[in-house]
């Protein structure tokens, strides 16, 4: 292949020719944020300085619309919420200390845009990006979860997307050796061309072996490893090969990032060994921005100072531009500062599995990150102002119009017939069982690896992920994530602290103590008031919440321009999604709690209060596709109190089984619990009915917070009461599990209706696989 | 009875990991004269009757809409097999 | 760690490999001791038998097993399987012993086009093999199966062959859940000293983490006397 030769734009050049025209519009650039650079630099940028700042400083890179609100969670984490934590927000991902010597990273990153335009490779890729984010904290990935949401079922271009995006999950994250323990999938209209594919991993690691990504040490190498540079995600940088480049050229770049998730396996036996090895002062992964972020980010981080040589890039497409290299998102990349003493080892270990590696830098003390292609200087520039110092943008927000309205629109005020008699309570209870929201996940779930390394103790459709940690002492984490955007819809800081909650909840559920948030907040576009609003709002809740709770972000992602519509409708962007992930300690993962009934004759008691909050609800969704009103209220005060009753009760045995209450209420809850061991319940509501002066409809459908169902041995009812008793937790016995008509188990509610376990299974599990086969 | 033949390629950009296997396998086994491998994909298609224009034009239009991904991969070649 | 029965038992690993460290547990809480062994090594330590763990070996781009077969390591595991060695190829380690020649038959895409994850019911029909010998002829074990390349398949001839010599070792049971020719879920070698399966019993080898059992959710266990079984048959040997 012979690619005709380039005319560089070096930085002498840049600087005799300050009036030459730019294509910063086409790069995403405002006017004024290119004035900025050329003030920075005292000159025009060259094409290849143009192209590390545009996608540097671009939204996904620079958070500059969020930047000056997410700096609330630090602003809102005191140092006793600190004291687990031994890495915080800013790295690659939170690092929290668990005991005995052990920490565990996790963090969730959205690929949501790249999802659509090609959903296997979109979401494959995700997978691999947030992987390398663990990897590069100096931690062996142990575990991930997918957060998935889609258009309407109904939609012609929605099973495209689905069957590519979870063959795109499992298809990278199976042939990595991870387990799949959980996560979630929602369908819903406002995602329909603007689904949401959101990853989250999970890596442990010793104290000890904590790295990050810092360039520390004059005269150390920079090394590039894994795969190499092609024209990976560039589309946009091709403008600035016809300025390059003479005739004829370039090559079509392709927008799409192929995964290799092979290359990427490889990628973290040879990182491990490496750290093992203890030949790693520093490491970055290559996402977004490639080499332009990992050069900036770790000379930015470490001495200040680093110079590349861009002709010893390993390239796959010998045709690159300097721009293209400095800003391709070829996967399954690694940068690493080694030792001149070190290197020798390093390579030894890279050439042992397989891995291209190129020395392609050295660490300085100019405070200065310089890059020279053919010989010749073609960026000259300070680190901190392309990785840290880019634009900061207070943009306007303002609660929407349509809001109001919107909250009128309650379920009464629209006047939605409820069921009243056992039948009608009985056809509400499974149209939501076999709605695709609230059915069997297992259709995906199925095609995920949930066994391999060994260590997995629950995974869907538990309440939440739980895998050991230590195997001598049977340590462990669970870790769930939830986000409800049509609560969210309705008020955006609730909604994102319900979300908390309902993490929170379902990790206390397992018998889990909640220690840490990680957080991907999925919005509308920053430029539209009312999107700005939402991601406010959300976060402001969201701050306020965790302070609540004593559990600090610790990392996360912020994904915008999420919608399709004009701005300033109601439908102009996505449901506000603020997905909200938990980690909580097990001392002992096989003490885990169950999440359904494995056991006939326990008896079953209702933890928390029941109010009428029916708006937004799974009913109100599945039976009258209806969206209005208010979410139910938070109380996290009774969030604390009961994961606290649940927590204790699992170490103390007091439960047998624990199943949060959320969407579909009381008797989705009860169904689920039936359907996890099919062992049936026989339940009456009548007790709850005149405690909490609800209808019978609303106890068993509303969804207010602070709530479980929990099954005790026989025995332990009277230490379970005077737990509740202790904590102020409100329970009320239910009635006992095991129930049988005829000669099968069912779920019996006492005076109402009854449901055979084998009905509501093929409810249960039959809806996803006829929509989608 | 007529038959056509669709091959189907990875785009040359766009980055193909079963080729790559294969390259770095070859020389392991002492073919070292290889330099380069990109795996893709051949469909039979049959017809009742003979192979007429429409025909292919009706099989290159399946190739572009179904056989192949436009996004990460190019209809190479539309043939009479028969 | 020095293991109470004194056998060693090599795992392999492969670039791509993923069940390599589940199968080293496996072997240490059957009571012996798991050697690494590297797939571009050609040295077998001496090890008493050889696991052929799960993965996907060089991401299973061209077949699965197909490059990994060339490995030198493999050389000297197929001269010595010819000799006796137990060799156990669980999944993407199955395949591997098909493609080497030492089992018959080949797997192909799962006949629904997905990966699949389950607790899978077998029938063990072959208990005299080095690998079964502590299971009855006809009982019923569950362990997980997972893969995406399941579908076992051969010409009618090999086949029946197999079928004939009793070297059907498991077959699936309820569900075949990958199309597999004749519900074969895995195969022997005459001798009996190189089985091949799908299904992952090293998954199913401690309570809490297994398949759900009659003793409890995630408790099942079945999976372990295939490491038992080849550590007794080598004390007895």
């Amino acid at each position: 292949m012979t690619a005709p030769k380039p005319t560089l734009d070096t930085v002498e050049n840049a600087a005799a020719t300050p009036d030459e025209e730019q294509p910063f519009a086409s790069l995403g650039l405002k006017p004024d944020e290119y004035q900025r650079i050329k003030d920075i630099l005292g000159r025009r940028p060259t094409a290849a300085e143009l192209a590390m700042y545009s996608v540097m400083w671009s939204e996904h890179c620079s958070y500059k619309s969020s930047k000056i609100h997410l700096s609330k969670f630090g602003a809102k984490t005191t140092d006793e919420m600190k004291k687990h934590l031994l890495v915080g927000i800013g790295e690659n991902a939170g690092v929290v200390e668990i005991g005995d010597g052990w920490a565990v990273t996790f963090k969730v990153e959205s690929h949501n845009h790249p999802s659509f335009v090609e959903p296997y490779q979109g979401a494959a890729t995700g997978v691999g990006g947030i992987v390398r984010d663990i990897i590069s904290m100096g931690a062996r990935p142990v575990a991930v979860m997918d957060q998935l949401r889609f258009g309407d079922v109904e939609h012609p271009d929605t099973a495209r997307v689905v069957h590519g995006v979870v063959s795109g999950v499992g298809g990278y994250g199976n042939s990595l050796g991870l387990p799949n323990i959980g996560g979630e999938l929602v369908f819903d209209a406002s995602y329909q061309g603007n689904p949401l594919v959101n990853a989250l991993c999970l890596g442990v690691l010793r104290h000890e072996d904590i790295h990050l990504a810092n360039a520390s040490g004059v005269g150390n190498k920079v090394v590039l490893f894994g795969a190499r540079t092609g024209g990976d995600g560039i589309g946009g940088a091709s403008i600035l090969a016809s300025e390059t480049f003479e005739d004829g050229v370039p090559a079509k770049r392709p927008s799409v990032q192929v995964g290799d998730p092979f290359m990427e396996k490889v990628l973290i036996e040879c990182c491990l060994e490496l750290y093992a090895a203890e030949v790693v002062e520093g490491i970055q992964d290559l996402g977004a921005a490639g080499i332009s972020c990992a050069t900036s980010e770790l000379a930015s981080n470490g001495d200040g100072g680093m110079h590349v040589w861009l002709d010893d890039v390993l390239l796959r497409d010998p045709t690159l531009n300097a721009g293209e290299i400095l800003m391709s998102e070829s996967q399954e990349r690694m940068m690493a500062v080694v030792t001149p003493a070190k290197l020798e080892q390093f390579l030894a270990i890279t050439k042992k599995w397989d891995v291209e590696t190129a020395v392609i830098g050295e660490v300085n003390d100019s405070g200065r990150l310089t890059i020279d292609h053919h010989g010749q200087r073609i960026v000259d520039v300070d680190p901190r102002t392309v990785a840290h110092e880019g634009p900061v943008y207070d943009r306007p927000y303002a609660r929407p119009a349509w809001q109001d309205g919107l909250n009128a629109d309650t379920t009464v005020a629209a006047g939605l017939a409820r069921p009243a008699t056992g039948d009608e309570l009985r056809a509400a209870a499974l149209a939501v069982l076999g709605s695709p929201n609230h059915s069997s996940k297992a259709w995906v779930t199925n095609q995920y690896d949930r066994f391999v390394q060994g260590n997995t103790a629950l995974a869907q459709p538990d309440d939440s992920g739980v895998v050991r940690v230590d195997e001598s002492t049977n340590l462990g984490v669970a870790l769930s994530t939830d986000a409800n955007g049509r609560y969210a819809k309705l008020d955006p800081r609730t909604g994102a602290q319900l979300a908390l909650a309902e993490a929170y909840r379902n990790v206390a559920t397992t018998g889990a103590r909640p220690l840490a948030i990680t957080d991907c907040l999925n919005f509308g576009s920053p430029e539209d008031p009312d999107s700005m609003w939402q991601l406010v709002e959300a976060i402001e809740g969201l701050a306020d919440g965790c302070f609540e709770l004593g559990t600090p972000v610790t990392g996360g992602n912020v994904s915008l321009y999420n919608g399709t519509g004009e701005p300033g409708q109601i439908d102009s962007s996505i449901h506000p999604t603020p997905v909200v992930g938990v980690l909580g300690v097990i001392d002992d993962v096989t003490r885990a709690t169950a999440s359904g009934w494995r056991t006939e004759g326990q008896t079953i008691f209702l933890l928390g209060t029941t109010r009428a909050e029916l708006d937004g609800s799974a009913w109100a969704d599945v039976v009258h596709r209806h969206l209005g009103g208010v979410p139910p209220r938070l109380d996290l005060a009774a969030e604390k109190a009961l994961a606290d009753v649940l927590v204790n009760a699992s170490r103390d045995e007091l439960v047998d089984a624990a199943h949060d209450l959320s969407e579909g209420g009381l008797v989705q809850a009860l169904l689920e619990s039936c359907l996890r061991y099919g062992v049936g319940a026989r339940v009456s509501i009548a007790g709850l009915v005149e405690r909490d002066g609800v209808t019978e409809f609303e106890a068993l459908f509303s969804e207010s917070v602070a709530r479980a169902v929990v099954s005790v041995p026989r025995g332990e009812e009277q230490r379970l009461v005077d737990a509740c008793v202790a904590r102020g937790v409100p329970l009320l016995k239910l009635g006992e599990t095991g129930a049988v008509v005829g000669d099968e188990p069912a779920l019996v509610v006492d005076g109402l209706f009854e449901v055979p376990l084998a009905e509501a299974r093929e409810v249960f599990e039959g809806a996803l696989p006829a929509i989608f086969g | 009875m007529g038959r056509v033949v669709v091959d189907v390629m990875p785009k040359p950009e766009i980055l193909d990991p079963q080729g790559k296997a294969v390259v770095g396998a070859l020389p392991r086994l002492g073919f070292t004269q290889f330099t380069s491998v990109r795996q893709g994909k051949r469909f039979e298609l049959e017809v009742e009757g003979p192979v007429t224009p429409e025909i292919l034009a009706a099989a290159q239009q399946a190739a572009e809409t179904l056989l192949s991904n436009p996004v990460i991969e190019d209809v190479v070649r539309v043939a009479d097999a028969s | 760690m020095a293991a109470a029965t004194g056998a060693r038992i090599g795992v392999v690993t492969f670039p791509g490999t993923l069940d390599d460290r589940d199968a080293a547990r496996a072997v240490r809480l059957a009571g012996a001791e798991a050697v690494a062994l590297w797939h571009a090594d050609d040295d077998l330590q001496g090890v008493d038998a050889v696991v052929l763990p799960g993965g996907f070996s060089y991401g299973d781009y061209l077949r699965a097993g197909a490059i990994a077969r060339f490995a030198p390591m493999m050389d000297k595991i197929v001269d010595a399987a010819h000799g006796g060695l137990p060799v156990l190829g669980i999944c993407n380690g199955f395949q591997l012993l098909t493609e080497s020649h030492l089992l018959p038959g080949s797997m192909i895409k799962n006949n629904h086009l997905h990966f699949i994850c389950r607790e899978q019911v077998l029938t063990v029909e072959n208990a005299s093999t080095v690998w079964t010998n502590e299971y009855a002829a006809g009982e019923r074990i569950t362990i997980p199966l997972k893969n995406q390349d399941g579908q076992y398949v051969a010409d009618e001839r090999t086949l029946d062959e197999l079928e004939g010599e009793g070297r059907v070792a498991f077959r699936y049971e309820g569900v075949n859940p990958n199309g597999s020719r004749r519900g074969i879920a895995g195969i022997t070698n005459a001798r009996g000293n190189v089985v091949g399966l799908m299904p992952h019993p090293e998954h199913a080898v401690e309570a809490g983490f297994g398949p759900d059992s009659e003793h409890g959710a995630k408790a099942g266990t079945d999976g372990l006397r295939f490491f038992t079984s080849v550590i007794a048959s080598l004390v007895h040997a």
